[in-house]
């Protein structure tokens, strides 16, 4: 079971790095949306360091969305899905390799590049190393999240529109404890501790309930 | 019983012979909720006239949470007992607790502006409603993707089941966190809050509203269960024509 984990990751993440795309659209979409938000607030630095930690979160979330709609389609239209329902893995850990992939290839470079967006919206160098904490724990849920839409909407031809609908409701707990850890960071009346293990334990549950559904929405997709 | 009603035949029936009877009582119930609420429920001392709205708004918030729940329990039908008609009964749930939530929403936000000062506020129970609401819409989106109804149903099944733990959070928002919105006054322990007066026309509107709603359900399905059948004749008769021409 872990040898098909390791195909599978080292699969889809030579495909990401072969046929590219989604992980630097990600990264582009990240970086236009941190520098649509000066043009519609004014370039105010004081105000833009403020709110800073809730635009890259509010960033950084879209930018998951992008190719999530991709991450179980490619498969189901070129048939590899069918295949790897019929091998004798169960659903869950091909789910898990994928969605494992998937972040390494768009979730994590987001982190990696907080910290130099964060300089467009002047955040301070504690709170840029909060951001690269908060998001390197916190994307994950919202791939695990996203996973699910996008299992439930793998035969779909136009699935990313709605894709967006079903799963943008359940990021928002994690978008909650993410931009207040990062703001606790900052200083203020809440330890930091106490809203980041929130954001790690809802990492976990993501997890589990995102492998889990995703897998069972693939099991009931197939015709 | 549920069993009998697995043959989609028998529940056209039984539902053919029901529905009036829940429909005439649900009616009744309205009319006689409505003059309690208009000319025998006292105005509120604090509030004025401005309560009655509450005998709407709090009667939909229920019913909202009710539907979601019946989606819930209709969603493990599906996946689990593969009921025939779970899947009927979560697809009519869905725009009728949609509708319930919106009008939730809408009163309580009317009644907010001369209570609060504000059409709106970022409060706990008010936010996990909206919530609420974004999650129902998201299934009745799913619904309409989704061409196939054994498909569709299994796949809104996994989002609905997901999207349950939005209950738990909107039920107990006003106690966990101490916010705008008044905690529960009717459903808690050691007993209702309010006056008799204004308890009794809430209960007859929720009771009202209950059957209300169980009429539109009863209909939604048996339309579903029509609509249904629609398309397997039509793709019946493609097929024969199909044979035919060639």
């Amino acid at each position: 079971m872990i040898r098909s984990f390791r195909a599978l990751l080292i699969r889809d993440l030579k495909l990401a790095a072969r046929v590219g795309g989604s992980g630097m659209m990600g990264l582009i979409f990240f970086l236009t949306i941190v520098t649509l938000m000066p043009f519609a607030l004014g370039p105010d630095l004081n105000l833009l360091s403020r709110i800073g930690p809730a635009i890259l979160w509010i960033a950084a979330l879209l930018a998951t969305l992008i190719g999530l709609d991709r991450l179980f389609q490619a498969d189901q239209e070129d048939g590899s899905l069918d295949l790897l329902r019929l091998a004798p893995v169960p659903m869950e850990v091909v789910v898990l390799a994928k969605v494992a992939a998937h972040w390494l290839v768009t979730g994590l470079p987001l982190a990696i590049a907080a910290p130099f967006l964060g300089l467009l919206v002047a955040l301070t160098p504690d709170a840029m190393l909060a951001m690269v904490v908060t998001l390197l724990v916190g994307t994950p849920a919202l791939t695990f999240i996203g996973a699910i839409g996008a299992a439930l909407t793998a035969s779909l031809r136009r699935g990313g529109l709605i894709l967006a609908i079903l799963v943008l409701p359940f990021m928002i707990p994690t978008l909650i404890f993410g931009v207040s850890a990062a703001n606790a960071a900052l200083g203020g009346t809440v330890p930091f501790a106490t809203p980041f293990l929130i954001l790690v334990a809802l990492s976990l549950i993501a997890a589990v309930v995102g492998t889990v559904g995703a897998a069972a929405a693939l099991r009931s997709g197939e015709s | 019983m549920i069993r009998d009603l697995a043959n989609p035949t028998r529940f056209m029936s039984l539902s053919r012979a029901l529905l009036p009877w829940v429909s005439g009582l649900a009616a009744l119930l309205l009319v006689a909720g409505l003059y309690m609420v208009w000319f025998v429920a006292p105005a509120d001392y604090q509030q004025g006239e401005t309560v009655k709205i509450m005998y709407i708004h709090v009667p939909a918030a229920w019913l909202s949470l009710f539907f979601y729940s019946l989606m819930a329990v209709s969603a493990l039908g599906t996946l689990v007992w593969r009921h025939p008609l779970a899947d009927v009964s979560q697809k009519a749930a869905a725009p009728i607790g949609a509708a319930f939530t919106l009008i939730c929403l809408v009163t309580g936000s009317l009644w907010g502006k001369p209570m609060w000062g504000t059409y709106w506020q970022w409060d706990a129970r008010l936010t996990s409603m909206l919530v609420m609401f974004l999650i129902y819409a998201g299934i009745l989106a799913l619904w309409r993707a989704i061409e196939e109804p054994n498909r569709a149903a299994r796949a809104v099944s996994i989002l609905t089941l997901v999207g349950a733990v939005n209950v738990p959070i909107v039920k107990f928002s006003v106690d966990w966190w101490n916010t705008l919105h008044q905690p529960a006054s009717v459903f808690r322990l050691g007993g209702p809050t309010i006056h008799p007066s204004m308890l009794v026309p809430l209960l007859v509107m929720a009771v009202a509203f209950t059957l209300v709603g169980v009429a539109l359900h009863l209909s939604g399905m048996r339309t579903e269960i029509l609509r249904r059948r629609v398309r397997t004749l039509t793709i019946l008769e493609a097929e024969r024509l199909d044979a035919q021409a060639a």
